[in-house]
Parts: C-alpha cells; structure tokens; sequence
C-alpha cells in the first residue's frame, strides 16, 4: 500500500492565509498563546429497517477555530467562512470573549510547552469510504442484512453503518503546523424476535467493533461477517430459551467484547486529570482516582496493567498530534494494580506538574473547544496468560459474558452497572447454554480487585465507541479500548426482571 | 466569496433541483457559552455556524427514492443538490413515501426577516452576578461549578411544493453546582430559559446554598425500596425517556413497551389511575417551539416525506390513559391511524394539583426527597426498565422536614411502570432536564410521590 497523503482538497483550503491572519492578529491583541484549527469532517450514516434502506444522510461539517490564551485566560470563537478577513474576527472575537470572562476566572492559564511539529499525518485505511459509490455500500449491508431477516425466527433486522473522514489542520503560534486525516467506520447489525402471544421480544447485536479502517473492514475477509452473521440467529433463538438467572455471586469471565466498555467507563474516564482536578464535577462528573493517590492508589489485583496511548494502529483515539500540536505518545496508567498516571491536555499537564502533555486534547468539530478526551485506553493482556478455554475451564459456577449492551455509572466512577448481548453459564469448567435478564454491578476498586485471571495474546480484541460523550457544550468522540478476556471472581449478578417489579 | 442569505440559498437549491421533488433548509445558528469550576471561569466561546440541507426525491419507477446531504458555510449550491440527488437515486425505493406536504401549517413564520442572532452580550448581567455569587461562595468556603448557554437557531425551509417556512428557536440552560471543599457534599439547580432575561443568578445560588445546608447532617441508608418525592428535574428525565420510546411502528411491530401482548398497541391502556396528562404543544408558554417537522433523515418515528408538516399540540397520556403515539404519515397510512409528529417540549400535568414540593416535603413521615437523575440508561426495553443514579442530593425527611443528606443509590425504575405506582402529583413548573440537557431542555413537570422506588445499591459517589 502507497503512504497516503491527506486529500489535496483539503490541503488546497487557504490554510497558510487563515493561519497567518489569525495569529498574527492575536499577537498583535497581545494574547501569550493563539492556535487555528481548520477541520472538514466528513459523516455519512446508513441505515436500514428490515433489510430496506431507512435514510442514507450525508454530511460535511467545514469551518474554523481561533481559540487565545489572552493574559492568563481562554477566549475561543468559531466560524464557517474561510476566509482571511473571518480568521482576523474570530481572533479578535476570540480575545473579546477572553475580556469578558477575566472578570469571573481566578485560575491562570498556563500550557505545558511542546516543541513544535511540522507535517502530515494520516490513519491506516485501505478504501476511502467517501470513494465508494453509496449504490455499493447499500447493496453489502442490504444483502447482510436480508441474510439475516431470512433466518428462522427473525423477525425484524435493524442494522446500518456510520463512516467518518476528518481533516485537522493545526497552527499555533509556538509554530507548529500540522495536517492530518483519518478514517473510522461502525457497521452494525441486531436481529430481533417477537413473540405475539406473550408480548415478548428479545435481540441479538453483531460484535464487531468501530474501527479505525475504511471500507474494506467489510469486504476483505479480516473480520469474519459471514460466520457471525450465520450464528447471530441460532444464539437469539437459544437467549429466548434461556432460563432467567439466579441473582447473586458469580465468578464471570468477560469477554473483551464486553470488557472494552467497563474499562472505558470505570478506568477511562476515572483516570483523566481534568475529571479528577474538578473541570467536570457539573456534569460528566469527577473521580475517586484523585491525585493524592498517584503512585499508591490499589485500583485492582496485581495483574492488572493498563496503558492509554495514541498510537495503536485501527485505534478509534489514535492520531499523529492532537488538538493543541501536542505529538501522540502512549503511557502506563495502572501498573502492578496501582494508579501510576493520568490522561492530560497542556493546561491540566501544567496543572498536574507533569512536564509535558501526553497529547488527550480533541475537539469534536470545528465549532468546539479542544477539552481533555480520552486516549485508546487499554488492559494489557498476560503475555504468557491462558486462552478463552482455559480461563472458563477455571470455573466451577459462573458466566461468561459477551458483547456490551446497556451501561451506567456514577459521577466519581465507583458504582456501576453492565448488561451484555448474551450471558452464558458456565458449569464445571464448561459452557452450559445461556441465561437471560442479567446484569453485573460494582464497585470500580472492588470489581477490578477481585480480576484472578487475565487472558493471553489469543484472547485479545480492540473494542470500541464513536459517541463517548462529554464536556459542556457536549462533545462526542471515538476511543478504542484493546483488552484480553479476564475472570472475575464473585461479581454481583441482578436479575433485571425482578429489578423491575414492584 | 459571494455572501447569500439563508433565503437565497434555499430558492437557488430549489430552482437547481431536476428531481422529482426536493426538500431545502438553512440552518442559521448562533450560540455563546459559559463554563465554570471552583469559583472560577474555565471555557467558554462564541459560535457561528450555517448548515445547508438538500433532500432528493426521485421516483426511479417502483417508488420515490430520497437522498440527504448536508453541509456547513456556504456551500455549492449546484454540486450540492446534484450530490444529493444521485444519492436518491443510488437509494431505491423508499417505505416512508408519500406525496410532499404542501399546504403552510399554521405559524409558518416570517420568510423574509433576517435570522434572529445571540452572542456573548447575552451574558452581559448574568456574568457579574455569577462573580458576585463567586464572592458569596468563597466567604462560605463553598465550590461553585456550572454551565450557562444560550442558542438561537433560525430554521428556513423550503419545498418544491412551494412552501416557504421559517421557525426561530431560542434556548438556553443554566447549570449551578455547589459543593463543599472537600466535595463531600454537592447539590445543583438549574433553569431553563428563552432569553436569560428570566434567569436570576441570585435564586440559583440560595437554592444551592439552602441545599448545601441540608447536607451538614450526613446519613447513611441501605439500598432497598423508599416512599421518595422526585422533584420536576427528576420527573423530566424519566418522561422525557418515556417519550422518546413512544414511536407507533415499533409498538404496532411488537418491539416496545407500548405494544400490547397478542398485538397491537396499548393506545387506550390506563397507565396511571390519576388524571395525569403527559403532552406536547408548540405554542406552551415560555416552551414554545417549531409548529412544524424539519426532518434530514427517515426514521421510525420522523420521515423525510413528512417535512413542512404541521406539529399541533397533542396529548400523549391524557387522564391516565395512553392516547397518541408518535406515527408518520406513511405509517399512519399504513395502519389507518393519525399521523402525530414529534414536538421538541414535553408537560406532565394533572389538572388538580396544587400542592407546591414544599408542601409535599411538610406532607411527608419519612421519606427520601431527590434532587436529579444521572447516566440514565434502557436495561429491558420490553418494561422499558431504566437504570441511573441520584445525583447532587438524596435529602432525607422526617416528620414533614428535611433532617439531613443521604448517600446516593443506583436506581431501576421504568418510567411506564412508575406512572401507574405514583400516588401523589404537585403543581407542575417549568423545569431543566439534567440528564437529557443536552439535546431537551423544553419542560414543565410536577413533583411527584412514588412509595416504593427502587434503590438497587448503594453509590459511594457525591
């Protein structure tokens, strides 16, 4: 494959002129720091109901960002004409709202330095989505889907696929000039069955992930869609059999289908600095991983090591340099089941006492701010640890859990609670059919303390979301999270239909 | 670069458009933020945005196909509307067709006026007041965290059927957290608003102050099953979930909490034996929004088809008994019931309350009175059970007065089933969703009485 370069079309955008009246003028406004972000971000989503197109929408979002550090505090302004005489206002707007607000901010702004870049970057992708007739993309999820709708038993197929291109272009006023460009894409497809007579219904979601790929990740035969596309059916019929669980204390192993998403939920989010200093104690809320407790805090067993980086290949957070030019990099964040770093921007780094950002600003489209979001955070696996088989042959009475489904937890990350796309018993070591109506619930420290054993290599996946949400205004971005399968010893289990009754 | 009008744009798109039918809106929108922690302003911003909206139609000879696509600025109108209309022709037919609406609902706007626009001035006296509240808050050793925003999004949309419509929507949300340094203790208030003329710093701040009064005494309960006074916030978050699952089609298909067991759906079901309406009107006082459908994109509950569609005020419960669901038109045609759109604002009322929450605070033995609702989540769609969090205050009461704040729980609750097991209903206001802010923030709800809430755990969380 030939090193792509990003697209000329955007390269062509007057990207030298927006950033010389920008910053210039912001120099001249007397700000310490001044940055323009230029971004076009391609979206298209596809989706149908009952293996018939439902809405094909697409669409392109074009504009630009001056955002200021005007004596000590922030001024941010955006806009959509690309032109010089807009860069000029939006700085000028830009110090404008930083005036305003000096009056009510006591906090200084000061950025952790980087050395300035200088270049292109682009993610790994084969087919350009936005290259392929949108005839041929709804002729493949069609054609899966009626495969689908043709099994016995299902009766409804809700399915589609949502792809993205975006294109950064980042200056600053340090000098730094970067041009970037990547591809993600979420095919998804869930099988449905009713059953009339009692009222009844149950589903089945495919558990391929949103990946950093093009459209090749369905048409190349790396991710096996006809072998689980053929099984979904047999599974959905299986799960409307099942008997409804007992509640009480099991031991789980997790696949990491499901495992992504607890981790993204209880060390994702509890681990970024900004969430821990109190930025997001209104809303996204503030963590129990608080910064006395870097270097001792006991977050789980001994086995558990987790890293967040920037830079694994196909991961959904993975870029060259982030929104504030800061250059990707990967860290350890739990060693040895102890807290051991946190995910910074340049103002909270600064703020942390860490020397440089490790590079988590993104903003989400042009109109945002750059906040601190999240690194592909990721549980590593046991380089010599067991297979699937073996961690279940480990288990007298439990559940293995697959596919991620519902999730909810508390504002400092402590209590949560997961549902699955299907549970299976395991007894004596063996997998002995499905149950229905379960969740698993925890306590953060608790749940990852009780983790016995932590999958091989074999058992490795990267999971996914396009939509993590945070920040006010809100602002959406897409992570991965790579993980093993683990087992988890006397997990809380709930039945979901005695949660619901009176 | 040529500068168009939002106007201009529409009619060139609609006099470039060679399809069958086409759908075009500009949406203007101007917004400007404020954000704080710890007594202290951390972002903020000033935003101006334009999006463009180009819906095909093609009848490709078994159907009428449609594409959308969308773009910010000022885009090529010419290279736009081809796109989107190989992309209706790329489509196929399409389930939801029928003919374009052409008869103007009610309330179509003015055509020709300019875009209403905000801008950071918005918060030209709630600024200082904020800093004053600041002051107030450090004197006590208090911790003020929030958000503050305001939008105004003109919408102009025109059709090859010759309408020409134009909807303003102003909106905007005030977010105060107060806690304790230490973050132990931590409660919230919050409004909703039109134009921030309403909104009044200073009655936020003694609402938080008040709040963080109660949380001086601390106790600790168990999770289990409460009598507990949900205050409109909290309502809001449950009904609005409610709501947004009140699509027809899935019910008539069997796959939702209003599909009635051997077919069907459950329209004409008691859900509540109180004279509880839940209901929807474009023209409620001070919650006024969009008197017609802007749709990009089919779904079950919103068509493409369906755009310039009148959106008159409807009951969605009306005393206790479900009577609307949200269907579009094709649906409609299809199961020869009424097409009911969607509106952006949602009341709950029942007519004869009047008792205020203070007097159901004062009506209460023993109790648990909640402050909002968070990380709301679908655990079993069938019973729609929801699970979530209490946030930002768990206040015990005792003998008709509050004694003190309680841990937080995790709940699980379906709101459909909570509608039948609510035993009391206050007078309704105003309120500010704080789960689903983000994306609703037009709503007007009662305080509520349930006796048994499910409180499923304990969380460490404040």
């Amino acid at each position: 494959m030939q090193p792509r370069d990003v697209d000329e079309s955007f390269l062509a955008l007057p990207l030298s002129a927006l950033t010389e009246a920008a910053l210039t003028r912001a120099v001249d406004l007397g700000c310490e720091h001044a940055d323009l972000r230029v971004e076009r971000i391609r979206t298209q989503s596809i989706s149908l109901r009952d293996a018939r197109l439902e809405a094909l929408a697409d669409g392109e979002d074009l504009g630009l960002a001056v955002r200021v550090v005007h004596e000590g505090t922030w001024g941010f302004a955006a806009g959509v004409v690309l032109t010089a005489a807009e860069a000029v206002r939006l700085a000028e707007q830009a110090v404008a709202v930083a005036k305003v607000s000096a009056a009510v901010a006591s906090d200084r702004v000061e950025l952790a330095p980087e050395a300035p870049h200088e270049g292109s970057w682009v993610s790994a992708y084969e087919v350009d989505p936005f290259d392929v007739p949108d005839a041929d993309k709804t002729t493949l999820l069609t054609e899966l889907s009626e495969r689908l709708m043709a099994a016995d038993g299902v009766e409804h197929v809700q399915s589609g696929c949502m792809h993205v291109k975006e294109q950064k272009y980042y200056a600053d006023t340090a000098g730094t000039r970067t041009r970037q460009q990547r591809v993600r894409i979420s095919p998804e497809f869930t099988a449905l069955t009713v059953d009339r007579s009692t009222g009844a219904f149950e589903s089945m979601r495919t558990l391929a992930p949103p990946v950093g790929r093009g459209w090749e990740y369905l048409t190349d035969g790396r991710y096996d869609w006809d072998g689980e596309l053929a099984q979904v059916p047999e599974l959905l019929r299986e799960k409307t059999k099942a008997p409804s669980v007992e509640p009480g204390r099991y031991d789980l192993v997790v696949d990491p289908s499901n495992l992504w998403l607890t981790i993204h939920e209880s060390v994702g989010h509890a681990t970024e600095l900004d969430r821990a200093l109190g930025y997001e104690a209104a809303y996204a809320g503030t963590s129990f991983a608080t910064v006395d407790g870097l270097g001792s805090l006991r977050y789980g067993s001994e086995l558990m090591h987790v890293t967040g980086d920037r830079t694994v290949e196909h991961g959904l957070s993975t870029i060259g340099w982030d929104d504030e030019g800061v250059e990707a990099q990967q860290w350890d964040i739990v060693r040895d089941g102890v807290l051991v770093g946190y995910q910074v921007d340049r103002n909270t780094a600064r703020l942390g006492g860490m020397a440089r950002s490790n590079g988590c600003a993104f903003a989400d489209s042009p109109r945002h701010v750059p906040v601190q979001r999240m690194a592909n955070v990721s549980l590593q696996p046991a380089p010599d640890g067991p297979d699937l088989d073996g961690l279940i042959g480990g288990v007298e009475r439990g559940i293995y859990v697959v596919g991620d489904k519902s999730w909810s937890i508390d504002m400092q990350r402590y209590n949560f609670q997961f549902t699955g796309q299907r549970f299976h018993r395991i007894e004596g070591g063996k997998l002995a059919g499905q149950l229905r109506d379960v969740a698993y619930q925890a306590t953060t420290t608790d749940f990852w303390g009780s983790m016995r054993a932590v999958g091989g290599p074999s058992t490795h996946r990267l999971g996914g979301a396009f939509n993590c949400g945070k920040a006010q205004p809100g602002q959406v971005a897409p992570v991965s999270h790579g993980c093993p399968a683990a087992l988890f010893e006397g997990v809380t289990i709930l039945n979901t239909v005695q949660e619901g009754g009176r | 670069m040529t500068h168009h009008s939002a106007q201009q744009l529409v009619e060139k798109a609609l006099a470039a458009s060679a399809a069958d039918g086409c759908v075009v809106y500009v949406v203007e929108s101007t917004e400007a933020n404020l954000r704080w922690a710890s007594n202290s302003l951390t972002t903020n911003g000033a935003m101006r945005s334009r999006q463009v909206v180009v819906v095909s139609f093609v009848d490709g000879g078994s159907g009428m196909a449609t594409g959308t696509v969308a773009r910010t600025g000022t885009p090529d109108v010419a290279a736009l509307v081809a796109a989107s209309e190989q992309a209706a022709r790329d489509a196929g037919p399409a389930e939801d067709a029928v003919p374009l609406v052409s008869e103007a609902p009610p309330g179509a706007g003015d055509w020709d006026a300019d875009p209403a626009e905000t801008s950071i001035e918005v918060f030209a006296d709630f600024a200082p007041a904020l800093g004053a509240a600041f002051g107030a808050a450090r004197d006590r050793g208090d911790l003020l965290f929030g958000y503050a925003e305001h939008s105004l999004t003109t919408t102009y949309l025109g059709t090859s059927t010759g309408l020409r419509l134009r909807t303003d929507q102003p909106a905007g949300r005030v977010e105060l957290n107060g806690k304790s340094t230490d973050y132990s203790r931590s409660v919230w208030a919050g409004v909703g608003t039109r134009d921030f003329r309403d909104v009044s710093v200073a009655d936020l701040a003694a609402d938080v102050e008040r709040k963080l009064g109660w949380s001086q005494r601390r106790v600790d309960l168990p999770a289990g099953r409460y009598e507990t006074l949900l205050p409109p916030s909290a309502v809001s978050d449950l009904m609005i979930y409610a709501y947004w699952t009140m699509e027809a089609r899935d019910a008539d298909e069997g796959r939702n909490v209003y599909a009635r067991k051997g077919g069907g759906n459950r329209i004409g079901d008691r859900l509540s034996e109180l004279p509880l309406t839940l209901r929807s009107d474009p023209a409620a006082p001070g919650l006024e929004t969009a008197p017609f459908q802007v749709v990009g994109s089919s779904s079950g509950s919103a068509s493409v088809f369906d755009n310039g569609m009148a959106t008159p005020a409807v009951d969605w419960i009306s005393g206790g008994v479900l009577t609307n669901l949200i269907r579009p038109r094709a649906w409609a045609l299809k199961t020869t019931a009424p097409a009911v759109a969607a509106v952006d604002n949602l009341l709950l009322e029942e007519p004869t309350a009047t008792a205020t929450q203070d007097e159901m605070v004062a009506a209460t033995e023993r109790g648990l009175l909640l402050t909002t609702l968070w990380y709301i989540r679908e655990v079993d769609p069938q019973t729609l059970l929801l699970t979530g969090l209490t946030r930002d205050g768990v206040f015990l009461v005792e003998g008709g007065e509050v004694t003190g704040a309680v841990n937080n729980f995790r709940w699980n609750e379906s709101p459909v089933d909570l509608l039948g097991r609510i035993n009391e209903v206050g007078r309704t206001e105003r309120t500010l969703p704080r789960e689903w802010n983000d994306w609703f923030t037009r709503a007007a709800m009662p305080p509520v009485r349930v006796p048994d809430f499910n409180m499923s755990s304990v969380s460490p969380a404040s």
